[in-house]
């Protein structure tokens, strides 16, 4: 494998590992506050719909990506309304919004585009740019880092840097500030919360709409920067994915960018490579495929560095007896 | 403590909750410009209107009754098996073994060898996140979540490397030896003098989910294992102090769910397709889900429930064949049921326990 073909695989893993890592961002929040969140996958795949379906009709992408995080953010207040306001279990809610969001996805795009549940390809002003970074052409032939900035750091698209940069701004937001140490807080003891004089209702309330918002940015990723547009359950769990990460990452964001970068990683070889030789043992894509499920159970099963969730996750809180 | 009578518990919530399931479905179906009337006659026609159209019905809600089930089982020690789809999965890989093993002289045969590799291999698919949730205490919801991706890859590998027949390009076994067809309810009502249609794919596995039913009703109800699954799910604290031990409950449970999950496969890979293809289960395990919350966890219930998503599947096929209303639409009504008999529960159950909490009061 030379030089070349590394920076293109590496390239290729930015890539992929951005929509893991803003659902797994976004999974960060709503658990850390307590809500445990299996519909990330759901609220990306309606993000991805509403983008493509809005940027195809409007030729805006950032109207697209302003639709997909408003459809999110519908799915988020549902879920919200369920797990918090009527205390209902949040894993069945979750389950709810991702059959809702596969099922109405197709049954919109088909009303409207008549595409078999597809949108139209989106070009030009409706997709997002791969925007390229001051001096990457210029840097082009320094051998070594030239190339490395040219290939793998310059050259994607506006919403691959805002993921990467909302790692560090997550972290500051939730060890921090005042907001943050109340959001941990509230996923861990939510009755202290409430003793402090806190709302408890309105922390919950206000992480499940960040989480909303981070997969409306996932979602509306995929189909206007990865792809050219929606076609039927092309977060092709995706989702799944990142909730994997988050555990994969306990819950703390630098990690979860390890941990998405490492998925992203295998998905990029098995996009890359069908079958791998690894002196004489050829490992089929199917394990690459299916590794980051693999790493999840081992990681869960405490066998190395044991995974544990916040502690009220899950809990509706009732505030009276 | 009750604040409501036992029918409104069972029956009324249910119910409610399906006719606000059903308006919202009206909704989106006007909302796309279709006639909702119309589309409900066309449902109600494709999938009851004649024999042909009762036996996909049936073939499809004996797919939800296995999963349903063992959704439903599970639920009773408060685990929420959502692998319902891998253990399928799975459970096909055992028929598949068994039914090309050995070249069967009859089905009579074949079926209960299948009925086993099915549950052997559903259960031990299960075996493994009941484990860790038992001994680990691993999240039972994230490592069954994780083991039907796991379940797909593992059947891609096997289908593309192994099981696939020299020559042939499909990923899909061999077509099972002509011994272990089933008898389809054509061959089974025959010798009545009931003419049941020769296509549909509904078969004899349709009785022994039936019979599973009344297994599971059984074995929850009239058992002590049952018994010890309920107390359990109702209160581990006091379930430990009883003497019951965790472990093997939980344990238990998920192995029987998971060979009830993993026994669907004696309907779709047995009875209809006659070989294992990639992605046989089509989402049956998930459906599972929605059905036990709509039985109320209760083999009658989930009967029920899975004859009516039998009718929403059938249904949805025609319309989806016949109108501009594709099938995904049934995803749509799936998800407005698991969500208001599931997750919004409360919603539907506060305001009717006020109703009946000023019923009372007038009365005394």
């Amino acid at each position: 494998m030379d030089f070349l073909t590394v920076l293109q695989v590496l390239d290729s893993t930015v890539r992929l590992s951005t929509p893991l890592l803003l659902a797994c961002l976004a999974g960060l929040f709503s658990e850390r506050a307590g809500i445990f969140d299996i519909g990330l996958e759901g609220k990306m795949l309606f993000a991805a719909f509403f983008s493509a379906a809005v940027a195809a009709v409007t030729g805006s992408v950032w109207l697209g990506l302003l639709a997909g995080i408003a459809a999110s953010m519908v799915l988020a207040g549902i879920h919200g309304l369920a797990s918090i306001t009527f205390r209902g279990n949040q894993l069945i809610s979750g389950v709810a919004i991702n059959f809702l969001a596969a099922g109405l996805t197709v049954v919109i795009a088909q009303d409207w585009f008549r595409q078999g549940g597809r949108t139209p390809s989106l070009l030009g002003g409706a997709r997002f740019e791969p925007v390229t970074l001051p001096f990457a052409e210029a840097l082009r032939g320094v051998p070594g880092l030239g190339p490395v900035y040219y290939e793998l750091i310059s050259g994607h698209t506006v919403l691959v840097y805002l993921a990467f940069a909302l790692v560090p701004a997550t972290w500051w937001l939730l060890y921090r500030t005042r907001f943050g140490l109340r959001l941990r807080a509230v996923g861990e003891n939510p009755a202290a919360v409430d003793t402090a004089g806190v709302s408890v209702i309105g922390l919950r309330f206000a992480a499940v709409a960040i989480c909303g918002v981070l997969c409306g940015i996932a979602g509306a990723y995929l189909a206007t920067a990865l792809q050219a547009g929606f076609v039927k359950d092309m977060t092709a769990g995706r989702g799944f994915i990142a909730l994997a990460a988050l555990i994969f990452a306990k819950w703390r964001p630098w990690y979860a960018l390890m941990a998405t970068m490492l998925f992203g990683f295998l998905q990029a070889i098995a996009l890359r490579y069908q079958n791998i030789d690894l002196g004489g043992v050829v490992v089929p894509v199917q394990v690459m495929d299916a590794l980051p499920y693999i790493l999840t159970v081992v990681i869960l099963a405490g066998f190395v560095g044991r995974a544990i969730p916040p502690r009220a996750g899950g809990e509706p809180y009732v505030k009276e007896r | 403590m009750d604040v409501m009578p036992k029918w409104a518990d069972v029956v009324l919530i249910p119910v409610i909750s399906l006719v606000l399931a059903a308006l919202l479905s009206t909704l989106v179906i006007v909302a796309i410009g279709e006639d909702p009337v119309a589309a409900v006659k066309l449902m109600v026609t494709g999938a009851l209107g004649s024999t042909y159209a009762w036996g996909y019905t049936l073939y499809y809600a004996t797919n939800f009754i296995f999963t349903g089930l063992a959704v439903a089982v599970a639920f009773h020690a408060r685990m929420f098996n959502i692998g319902g789809e891998g253990q399928a999965t799975l459970g096909g890989l055992g028929v598949a073994l068994i039914c090309l093993a050995l070249p069967w002289p009859h089905w009579a045969l074949a079926l209960p060898a299948a009925v086993v590799g099915a549950a052997l291999f559903g259960a031990a698919w299960a075996a493994i996140p009941a484990w860790l949730q038992a001994k680990r205490g691993s999240h039972i919801v994230i490592t069954t979540i994780m083991f039907n991706f796991i379940a797909a890859s593992v059947l891609n590998y096997l289908l593309v490397n192994v099981m696939r027949p020299t020559g042939s390009m499909d990923p899909a076994t061999a077509k099972f030896p002509p011994g272990a067809h089933l008898p389809t309810l054509h061959d089974l009502l025959a010798p009545f003098g009931i003419a049941f249609s020769r296509a549909a794919p509904a078969n004899i596995s349709f009785l022994i989910a039936v019979v599973a039913c009344v297994l599971v009703w059984l074995l929850i109800w009239r058992t002590r294992l049952g018994y010890e699954i309920r107390a359990q799910g109702h209160s581990e604290p006091a379930a430990v102090y009883a003497g019951i031990r965790p472990v093997r409950i939980i344990m238990a449970a998920m192995l029987v769910s998971g060979a009830l999950a993993g026994m669907m496969a004696i309907n779709n890979v047995m009875g209809e397709a006659e070989r294992l293809v990639l992605n046989s289960v089509e989402g049956a395990g998930f459906i599972g889900i929605a059905v036990a919350l709509m039985g109320r966890n209760h083999p009658f219930g989930v009967f029920l429930a899975a004859i009516l998503f039998g009718f929403l599947y059938q249904g949805g096929a025609e319309l989806a064949l016949w109108t501009n209303i594709p099938r995904e639409l049934i995803v749509v009504i799936q998800a407005l049921v698991i969500l208001f008999t599931g997750a919004l529960d409360n919603m539907v159950r506060m305001p009717l326990e006020k109703l009946f909490l000023a019923l009372r009061k007038d009365r005394a």
